[in-house]
């Protein structure tokens, strides 16, 4: 047979050679891994506009810390958060400040893995006024009284509804409204291929569908667990909560619920595609820059059954861990970007409505965010100050936490939950297989901590 | 023919070569080309195995800053009762085998068509071969969202003509519509291989078959068929091999659910390592994994070696 | 099948009309070759077209093909500092494809021109370790990685997706070298070539479509890979899939910028695939099984 030369050969040679000629020089490209100075704080942060904003002012930083340079490692929630857990706990050191919520804080710092923000930096630095901070966020980034991480922002929950829609229909929505009262609403207001009566979360994932599920449980008299540690997810009151959060989701709900989470709701909210939606109170300075849907929103507070109040509580934060070799630059970051002088910034450069809410009291007595945020600022700081677990949760229980259940196993058994009750709103299982299968999850974590 | 006899062919012909060297000198002589691809290979897949192997004997959850324990075999015990892992396992199967079957009978309709001489063929192809060239963990999240979205997506307004209207397609289909976005990034991959194989096919002797009056049919039964069988068998190889790990699409599109209907082996690995942190199971997990893996592969592995008879035949 | 080469005695009427249903059948391949190619390439466009949208016009229903376009997507995900992160892609792929062409032409030499005794074995080795779970050795590989400092470092990724393209690179490279004429191999060894001359001199310039398409390969590989690349990465050593992900952001319109992101991830393998995608099919023709 013959030898086929080819035209190929002078591709193939091109190919080759210019390989060759990158792997000569491009070792100066990515070859630095080691060589981060002591003077690059590395921060890995969630992907969401908050943090762009905070990407694009990084500078100002920079500019008043001559010698210090901020890289941001931002990644998806999911993934941020399975990153910084396993570099955290194998001591892997690639970060010097790391984004993350009430739900990490307390258990990482039981676990000695971060920084006491109080007695190391706090007590010494007075000009930064930990006593500004909201009250219930703080408590929840506390561990034994410590401040372990510090606010970015936070948030609550509550109901967002279309002025006009609501009207047209007839309906006066209360302040205070009851889930009762809520689903009647939204089986008025639906109009099935147009607009959904009510948006709500149903797509997996613990930070998701359970987030706003595990308000309607509470509110309804159920729990995660009883004083015991035995799981509660079939119990009556549960059942029954779920039963009518799915029920409602599949009636009157937005089709396709169960792949949907924040980011899309809220554009469905944004594209008026939802009369009613209940989610965080943060959508509401996203929703601000959707002036035709802004101006048209009303809110009213979570919506309740058994108790007066039913709003979750969720920070994003930021802290050090241990391991940081950068301790005192990473303190300067975390100081600067969660300071009122940071908030001010964010003001006067990129607009009032667009600083970060609910991390501290003096942005509400802000006369620039109080009249760019008029509509949503006092039913935000009113959500967020009325939370308390000792009043939203009916029965007594072991654990803290409104939207999650504050121990380390939480994240898988949380998460399978929310898939099996993401499978309940698609249709494809019961509530009852659903709520028996993740009772069947939840008896062996329960065991786990006596 | 038989391995020992292929192997005895191969060898006579080197003799012939190298008449006089010593028997075991050459044998090392021979060996050396190997060994600096065999050792890395050994290196970089057997010590991350050795450390999982050292783990899955652990009770090690990186969520406590307890230290690891060794716990013997209790790890495995688990996995045996865990019926999440059987029905991930299922799940793989059925994604796998349907992705790869569609895909190569699109893949040999698709190169057959190719192979004709059709208006724009370069043209077409260049199109054709695209999908596989995206990255998938982006084209996943343009599926999710541009594509298969209820409300915005392009596939309902598509289908709106057929009577579909706001199909919620990860909801309702959440496997059929990961298999297909599967199926679109194979697809091309395998008719590449098959074209190929179509192409190192001389055209006269079809011609002269097709003179001789044998129908469309035959002619690709007879003749076209175990020709391009070797081409089939390693697409399909190929193919199963990408398609069992997949793991970029189940992350991106649907993170497993609704319940645990996209839930495929490599995604319940990764959320027991990754959500649950649970190190020693997730090992244990991932050295049965391994050998249920191998045990398939081996016979899959035994099913094709027609592809080295072939070749040896040949050559 | 254009011509008939060897007419026989027919009526005249009987071919026109063979003629004729030819031509039918032309132009039916034709609209067949062509539905397929579009219904694929569709999505592909489909995020073209969508990343040069605003925003709001990504989410719009009926979707929509007339907008004015913008480059403002465009301008956000190159101001996000696009460079290290192509930078770290371009050396990641192009050195893990040199190193994987240095160690797999030396093997598959060893595995068909001068099998080693149990050549069988070390291929079905080879090919086994692509069958493994990534996944579950993640931890054991991080860990490895923290150890000998290599975290965050593109070298890691190097050293993977050498690994994991060298299997496929032996396997093909191998049934392209099985195609070399004995007699050449014979005659270079008469004459008295040492085996990097063989390698280089003799079979190099036989296979090289066969390498080119090899090449190709692990360069679309390396390239894509997510994974590895999220894993052991942060800030340093971050690479394309790592930043696209980084667009997928909680709140608000994202569409148009995310499938700009995509488009600019994508169109370097687009392009290379695209000007080398004769080369993979002779490639893969060439050797493959043959």
């Amino acid at each position: 047979m013959a030898i086929r030369r080819s035209r190929g050969l002078g591709v193939a040679g091109v190919l080759t050679v210019a390989s060759l000629a990158a792997a000569a020089c491009g070792g100066g490209a990515g070859g630095s891994g080691g060589g981060s100075g002591s003077h690059t704080v590395t921060v890995a942060v969630v992907a969401n506009p908050d943090i762009t904003q905070m990407e694009q002012l990084i500078g100002t930083f920079e500019k008043e810390n001559p010698g210090i340079t901020v890289k941001f490692d931002t990644l998806p929630e999911n993934q941020e958060r399975s990153e910084i857990q396993k570099d955290i706990s194998t001591s892997g050191g690639l970060y010097d400040v790391v984004m993350i919520s009430n739900y990490e804080t307390p258990i990482w710092a039981k676990n000695g893995w971060l920084d006491d923000l109080s007695s190391k930096f706090i007590a010494s630095d007075a000009s930064y006024d930990a006593g500004d901070l909201l009250p219930p966020i703080a408590k929840s980034l506390s561990y034994q009284s410590d401040l372990y991480s510090v606010p970015f922002y936070g948030e609550s929950s509550m109901l967002y509804y279309r002025t006009s829609m609501l009207k047209a229909a007839g309906i006066t929505m209360p302040e205070h409204p009851t889930w009762a009262q809520v689903a009647a609403a939204a089986a008025k207001l639906n109009q099935p291929g147009k607009v959904a009566g009510i948006c709500l979360r149903g797509e997996n994932g613990w930070g998701e569908n359970l987030a706003t599920l595990d308000t309607v449980i509470n509110t309804y008299g159920g729990s995660w667990y009883n004083t015991a540690w035995q799981p509660q997810l079939t119990s009556p009151a549960t059942a029954a909560a779920v039963n009518f959060y799915v029920n409602m989701v599949r009636k009157d709900g937005e089709s396709g619920a169960a792949n949907d989470g924040f980011t899309e709701l809220l554009t469905l909210y944004e594209q008026s595609k939802c009369a009613m939606w209940y989610d965080s109170t943060v959508a509401a300075s996203s929703l601000s820059a959707v002036p035709s849907v802004f101006n048209d929103t009303s809110y009213a507070f979570a919506p309740v059954d058994k108790t007066s109040s039913s709003g979750w509580l969720y920070t994003w934060s930021l802290g050090i861990p241990k391991d940081s070799a950068n301790q005192t630059d990473a303190w300067k970051f975390v100081s600067w970007a969660t300071s009122k002088g940071y908030l001010n910034l964010v003001g006067q450069k990129l607009g009032w409505a667009q600083v970060p809410p609910g991390s501290r009291t003096s942005t509400y007595q802000n006369p620039n965010y109080q009249k760019a945020a008029s509509a949503f600022a006092s039913i935000t700081l009113n959500s967020i100050n009325s939370v308390d677990q000792a009043t939203a949760i009916v029965p007594k229980v072991p654990y803290v936490g409104i939207q999650f259940v504050d121990i380390p196993q939480f994240e898988d058994l949380g998460t399978s939950v929310s898939n099996q009750i993401s499978g309940a709103i698609a249709g494809s299982e019961s509530v009852s297989q659903a709520l028996t299968a993740s009772q069947a999850d939840a008896v062996p974590v329960g065991q786990q901590q006596k | 023919m038989t391995v020992v006899e292929q192997v005895a062919r191969r060898t006579h012909r080197a003799r012939r070569i190298t008449p006089s060297a010593p028997p075991a000198r050459r044998r090392w002589a021979r060996r050396l080309p190997l060994l600096p691809a065999l050792i890395y290979m050994i290196v970089i897949t057997q010590i991350p195995f050795i450390v999982t192997l050292w783990y899955s004997l652990q009770n090690w959850n990186l969520t406590s800053n307890a230290k690891a324990k060794f716990t013997g075999l209790s790890n495995y015990a688990s996995v045996f009762t865990n019926a999440n892992y059987r029905s991930s396992l299922l799940v793989s199967v059925e994604m796998t085998a349907v992705a790869v079957i569609v895909s190569m009978l699109l893949a040999v309709a698709l190169a057959l068509l190719l192979n004709q001489k059709v208006l724009g063929r370069g043209f077409a192809r260049t199109l054709l071969i695209t999908p596989f060239l995206i990255m998938p963990v982006a084209s996943a999240l343009l599926w999710k969202t541009t594509m298969l979205d209820p409300t915005y997506g392009l596939v309902n307004w598509l289908l709106s003509p057929f009577g579909v209207h706001h199909v919620a397609w990860l909801s309702s289909h959440p496997l059929g519509s990961i298999i297909a976005v599967l199926i679109w990034r194979w697809t091309p991959f395998m008719t590449l291989i098959v074209l190929a194989g179509l192409q190192g096919q001389p055209l006269d002797v079809l011609e002269a078959a097709r003179v001789d009056g044998a129908g469309a049919f035959v002619i690709f039964r007879r003749m076209i068929f175990p020709h391009l069988r070797p081409y089939i068998e390693l697409g399909t190889l190929l193919g199963s091999i990408y398609i069992v790990n997949t793991f970029d699409e189940v992350y991106s599109m649907t993170q497993g659910g609704p319940g645990t209907s996209t839930t495929n082996m490599p995604y319940y690995l990764y959320e027991q390592a990754f959500q649950a942190y649970n190190i020693g199971g997730a090992a244990a997990l991932g050295v049965i994994t391994v050998i249920i893996v191998m045990i398939i592969a081996s016979f899959a592995l035994r099913l094709i070696a027609s592809v080295f008879r072939f070749e040896e035949a040949v050559g | 099948m254009t011509t008939i080469a060897r007419p026989r005695p027919r009526a005249a009427g009987h071919a026109r009309g063979r003629q004729v249903k030819r031509w039918s059948a032309r132009l039916a391949w034709t609209v067949l070759v062509w539905v397929a190619a579009i219904a694929f390439f569709l999505p592909v466009l489909w995020m073209v077209l969508t990343a040069f949208k605003p925003e709001t016009a990504a989410y719009s229903y009926p979707p929509k093909f007339t907008f004015s376009p913008t480059l403002s997507e465009f301008r956000t995900v190159f101001s996000r500092g696009i460079g290290p992160y192509l930078e770290n892609s371009v050396f990641a792929t192009l050195v893990s494809t040199v190193l994987v062409l240095l160690l797999a032409l030396p093997a598959s030499y060893a595995l068909s021109i001068s099998p080693v005794g149990k050549w069988r074995d070390s291929l079905f080795f080879f090919i086994s370790t692509k069958m493994l779970p990534i996944v579950a050795a993640i931890v054991p590989i991080y860990i490895v990685a923290r150890d000998v400092h290599l975290l965050d470092n593109v070298y890691a990724l190097v050293l993977l997706y050498a690994g994991m393209n060298l299997p496929i690179a032996v396997w093909m490279l191998r049934s392209f070298m099985l195609e070399v004429p004995g007699e050449v191999l014979e005659a270079a060894r008469i004459d008295g070539a040492g085996l990097f001359r063989e390698i280089t001199r003799v079979i190099m310039p036989i296979i090289m479509p066969g390498i080119a398409a090899s090449a190709l390969i692990c360069i679309i590989f390396a390239w894509n890979e997510f994974f590895f690349a999220v894993n052991l990465t942060s800030t340093v050593a971050a690479t394309m899939p790592v930043f696209l992900v980084g667009f997928i952001t909680s709140e608000g319109l994202f569409w148009a910028q995310l499938s700009a992101a995509a488009t600019v991830a994508s169109v370097p393998i687009i392009i290379i695939g695209w000007i080398a995608q004769k080369q993979l099919v002779r490639g893969l023709s060439m050797g493959a099984l043959k």
